[in-house]
């Protein structure tokens, strides 16, 4: 499996990360270096093995649905590039 | 260094409760050093007068024989965890500015047995790299240099500033986080000790997140007692964490008993990696003969996955960054570059926040769990790492700790393998294995390469084994007695 150009564009896309079109070539090439790499993988058998989704196996652990006190909406704003009356800004989303 | 910046914490901590020196005057002696080496750019915030204030906190509750765990014992605090009111931004433009209105759990922890803040350490961006050269904030300069050389090398990485800022003598103890090896692998650099706790030993609440199911908070000191009192602080249940583990958390400077005789230790064969340099061979070589002499049972084990760890690693670690960094949006926090709708807004903000490494991780992570390529890739991995785990579970049937080096080679200058991202992955090759398993693992300074550089040796424990782990470091500790220090000026050889 390799990655071409307008896979790069796709995936570019899913990663909302905005590329240049003279970086999407090279970026195909270090991404085809990684895969070729990690392709040694398939040598490994893992048939029937389940997969480690967690490092430590564990139950999650269940609270009692309680309300605490949060952070404060001001705090939180005030790290925003751009907040009012309460709420983040964006840019117009529909017309 | 003066007298106070070359102690240790537990000297610091004796010296303090006999009121040798106050905890503002240790307080201050660590402010002028890390003023002396701002050229090492190990820091990337100060917070000078707050640890001021906090010394004197220190001192009043010292006077009233109020001490605590680390009363007045000035620490560095890698910028990926969230400290209140002061920069976190992982040294990642996309957090330009970011100032958390909240404290993470493990620096609270911290500040509640008494130890104080001098400032936030540099890092590899999101603490993706080895070689702290991806920082938003520039590299980190290593205090080592090779023997009658001038060039700067790095101090390995992602927690290079935290490594650096102990080593220099800047800071008692520094904060790090390690997701492949980032605290151990600086600590093998930079010749201090870098200890990474089993995975739900320490919460991850407030630790901006790279790789969830990996990333681990861990101290970077200049001994190993140290470090096991810095972990006796920072561990712990947390409620904020679902991954957080509720158990004791034990005594773990007790466990500092110098006694290996009832420990089996297991030398990995599959660690003898092709082109390793002949002086680490010999180093661990060494490192067996420490453990027979002192008593302990030494064997050969195998962990025939090892070769697979580092690719496996390189699927999980940026599948799960994908999706943790998708929070960078331009719209809770940081960075913003306009655009003429939420969407354009995102990209052109992600496209400028964040660095190269950052944005290749993040595509690859993004290829690997889209449809079509889900099974083969990432399912694949999560199946491989299965493996590996397992044959750690074997080995630990036999063997109380696997003794392996903690690099395959010494710190390395400012622009070398950057050419080639597998090259610069290479340097976390020993270090990827225990993190995919979730286990405790600590980095030890053990000797010094032809050209005067610090290597380590690397133990790797049973989960939650901590105890076992730092009796065995204290061991190679002692045996080694590396007392080698980067000279004062921080651009110094070993003396």
């Amino acid at each position: 499996m390799s990655i071409d150009k307008d896979t790069v564009v796709r995936i570019a896309r899913l990663s909302r990360i905005a590329m240049e079109d003279d970086a999407l070539e090279p970026m195909a090439e270090e991404l085809n270096g990684i895969l070729a790499w990690v392709e040694q993988l398939s040598e490994v058998d893992t048939e029937g093995v389940e997969p480690m989704t967690g490092a430590i196996a564990a139950t999650l652990p269940q609270r009692d649905d309680d309300a605490e006190a949060g952070t404060a909406t001001d705090d939180l704003l005030a790290n925003a590039p751009e907040a009012d009356d309460g709420f983040f800004v964006v840019p117009k989303v529909v017309e | 260094m003066s007298d106070l910046t070359a102690l240790t914490i537990a000297d610091a901590r004796a010296g303090l409760a006999a009121r040798e020196f106050s905890a503002r005057e240790l307080t201050d002696a660590h402010i002028a050093a890390v003023e002396c080496a701002r050229d090492l750019n190990a820091f990337v915030a100060e917070t000078f007068d707050a640890a001021r204030a906090a010394a004197d906190d220190a001192d009043a509750r010292l006077a009233a024989g109020e001490g605590r765990l680390l009363e007045g014992i000035p620490l560095a605090v890698k910028d990926l965890f969230c400290t209140r009111g002061v920069r976190s931004q992982a040294c990642s433009n996309i957090l330009d500015g970011f100032a958390p209105p909240y404290e993470s759990t493990v620096t609270a922890n911290l500040w509640a047995v008494g130890a104080l803040m001098l400032g936030k350490t540099n890092m590899d961006e999101f603490a993706m790299g080895s070689a702290n050269v991806t920082s938003a904030d520039g590299p980190v300069i290593n205090p080592w240099r090779r023997r009658g050389e001038d060039k700067p090398l790095v101090p390995g990485g992602s927690s290079g500033g935290s490594a650096a800022a102990v080593a220099a003598g800047l800071c008692l103890g520094a904060t790090g986080t390690d997701t492949g090896g980032s605290i151990r692998q600086p600590g093998a650099f930079c010749g201090i000790v870098g200890m990474k706790p089993t995975y739900g030993r320490c919460s991850r609440w407030g630790m901006i997140a790279f790789a969830s199911s990996l990333d681990q908070a861990g101290p970077l000191t200049r001994t190993v007692e140290d470090a096991a009192l810095m972990l006796q602080a920072m561990a712990g249940h947390d409620s904020k964490d679902s991954t957080s583990i509720d158990r004791p958390v034990p005594d773990y400077a007790a466990s500092l008993t110098g006694d290996v005789r009832d420990l089996t230790i297991g030398v990995p064969a599959e660690y003898r990696m092709e082109g390793m340099p002949a002086e680490i061979e010999a180093l661990w070589a060494e490192g067996v003969r420490w453990f027979r002499d002192a008593g302990a049972t030494v064997v050969d084990i195998s962990l025939p996955l090892t070769k697979y760890a580092l690719p496996t690693y390189y699927i999980v670690a940026p599948a799960e960054a994908s999706s943790n960094l998708a929070r960078y949006d331009g719209v809770r926090y940081g960075l913003r570059v306009e655009g003429n709708d939420p969407t354009e807004m995102y990209a052109r903000t992600r496209a400028a926040g964040f660095g190269r490494e950052v944005r290749r991780r993040i595509l690859i992570g993004t290829y690997v769990l889209s449809a079509g390529y889900y099974d083969a890739y990432y399912l694949k991995a999560q199946k491989v790492r299965t493996l590996i785990a397992r044959d750690f579970e074997s080995a630990f049937e036999t063997v109380d700790a696997v003794l392996t080096p903690t690099a395959p080679f010494a710190a390395f200058a400012i622009g070398e393998k950057m050419d080639d991202p597998i090259a610069m992955y290479l340097n976390d090759v020993f270090t990827v294995p225990a993190s995919l398993a979730g286990l405790p693992a600590i980095s030890v300074p053990a000797g010094l390469t032809g050209d005067g550089l610090p290597l380590g040796l690397h133990l790797i424990a049973r989960p939650f084994d901590e105890p076992t782990l730092f009796r065995a470091a204290g061991l190679l500790e002692s045996a080694a007695g590396f007392s080698h220090r980067p000279d004062q000026s921080g651009a110094g050889r070993a003396v």
